[in-house]
């Protein structure tokens, strides 16, 4: 049951990935989507982080009662835990439900009114058009608003420790400069990738695959979201197990 | 000219085609006909590769295309128009991005070039000054009609035509027709056409396959078709009052 897709799956990518037919209009897609994807999510992934931060702080300051731990641990808590795992994972849950849900409706309504059929007579590639693109974009995209999304979610932590005095200012800075440890940046990064790769391929695999009309490219849409949510918490526990 | 020998088609337990064998000539309308269900749109879509036979070759001026990989088919593809049931055009680019799409893909030209032939294959299907339109701006008639035109840019040697008036009116339905029938006769493409139109059966069917539960029941020419006895087909033919009258006033 979980082979036959799994196998699809594996042979889209590889066609995604068979060489262009002309790399000029591949970029000019690439930078379209990128665009579409990173600039067009950095709204939504700057509200949700700075209130992720916001409520990392007053949640950890609610439970660090005891008078024998310093107010600066509570700037460490936030850091530390914006990189590891809510800025990628969480980013990428919401970019799961943004640009998934989008990707899967844009290649399913493709796929129903014979717009693939169209671009498959004509000899071109139509997974290398159609995905590669959209994969190479949310490759670089996504690091970038995962790492723009760190730093909103540690101002907003600041912010909100400061303003509910939970946290001086100058403890909070303490804090997020003390014992940093680059290596939880380089898997957030790690994180930021591959989440990207779930997100725009799931996604593309369900568009690509769709038949029948208006009502199962919504259901390919609504699949796309689901299974990415779960490929990406699937896949974080097994970076966090294998890098940590 | 195009041949298909011996295709088969199965989906499940559906067999759809049964052993199809014709030839379409060059230069001429070639229509698929047959009722809902006969495997008119599946026998379309096998020859031009977007579904696989199970049995059987498609030859494509000796070329069989059915043993083609995807790199050897993109030689005979790039010879390829087709024209859409629902005109399949591209939702995100203008009239005139949609038309120079497989110029862009396939061939070296400038910009200037490529722009000529949009322009020359849009005055051809009389739709001048509409380059810049969407998709979602144009009427079903003006689609088909720019669906038409992407499908001459490369200047095909075969046209492929499925329903192509469906969802048309009368009228404009032939005037789709006639353009069909013009550039099959100016470009010699072989043009092959699925319909269940009888007014283009009767307008442009200069070679006609009638298929029916999958397989090729009859063939011949509009002048023929009226004058058969073949029972199947008739009932296809006849099937309305205003045809049935007028086959008895024969």
């Amino acid at each position: 049951m979980v082979f036959h897709p799994l196998g699809k799956y594996i042979l889209l990518l590889k066609a995604v990935f068979r060489r262009p037919e002309k790399w000029n209009i591949y970029r000019r897609e690439i930078f379209h989507e990128m665009n579409a994807i990173g600039v067009g999510s950095l709204g939504i992934i700057a509200i949700i982080s700075v209130f992720l931060g916001a409520v990392t702080t007053v949640q950890t300051a609610f439970q660090l009662v005891s008078d024998l731990i310093p107010k600066s641990v509570i700037g460490g808590i936030v850091r530390d835990s914006s990189i590891l795992e809510l800025s990628p994972t969480i980013s990428a849950i919401v970019l799961a439900g943004k640009v998934g849900s989008s990707i899967a409706s844009q290649i399913g309504t493709m796929r129903v009114t014979e717009q693939i059929d169209a671009l498959e007579i004509m000899g071109i590639n139509s997974p290398g058009y159609l995905i590669l693109p959209k994969i190479i974009a949310s490759v670089v995209t996504i690091p970038m608003l995962v790492i723009i999304s760190i730093g909103l979610s540690i101002f907003g932590g600041y912010l909100a420790g400061t303003a509910s005095g939970a946290v001086t200012a100058q403890d909070f800075i303490i804090g997020i400069t003390t014992d940093f440890n680059p290596f939880t940046f380089t898997v957030s990064m790690v994180k930021a990738v591959i989440f990207a790769f779930i997100i725009t391929s799931v996604s593309a695999y369900q568009g690509f695959y769709t038949n029948g009309g208006a009502l199962e490219v919504g259901q390919s849409s609504t699949k796309a979201v689901v299974i990415s949510c779960i490929a990406i918490l699937f896949s974080d526990y097994v970076i966090a197990q294998l890098l940590l | 000219m195009i041949e298909v020998k011996n295709i088969h088609k199965t989906f499940g337990e559906n067999n759809v085609l049964r052993g199809i064998s014709a030839e379409f000539k060059e230069g001429m309308c070639n229509l698929i006909i047959g009722g809902s269900g006969s495997g008119k749109t599946t026998l379309l879509k096998c020859m031009v590769g977007l579904h696989e036979p199970n049995e059987g070759s498609v030859i494509y001026d000796g070329r069989d295309f059915t043993r083609m990989n995807f790199e050897t088919r993109i030689e005979i593809r790039t010879e390829i128009g087709m024209l859409f049931q629902g005109s399949a055009l591209f939702d995100s680019m203008t009239v005139e991005e949609n038309i120079m799409f497989p110029l862009n893909m396939f061939t070296e030209q400038h910009r200037k070039e490529k722009l000529d032939r949009v322009n020359f294959c849009l005055a051809r299907v009389n739709l001048e000054d509409k380059n810049d339109l969407y998709p979602a701006e144009l009427s079903g008639g003006m689609k088909k009609r720019v669906g038409i035109a992407r499908a001459i840019a490369m200047n095909p040697k075969y046209l492929f035509v499925d329903e192509p008036n469906s969802g048309l009116d009368p009228k404009t339905s032939i005037v789709i027709d006639d353009l069909i029938m013009e550039l099959t006769e100016e470009y010699k493409t072989t043009t092959i056409i699925v319909t269940h139109d009888m007014n283009s059966v009767m307008g442009i069917g200069e070679n006609i396959i009638f298929l029916h539960e999958g397989q090729k029941w009859w063939e011949g020419s509009n002048k023929e078709i009226g004058e058969t006895d073949n029972q199947e087909l008739n009932d296809f033919v006849f099937a309305s009052k205003f045809m049935r009258a007028l086959q008895k006033k024969k």
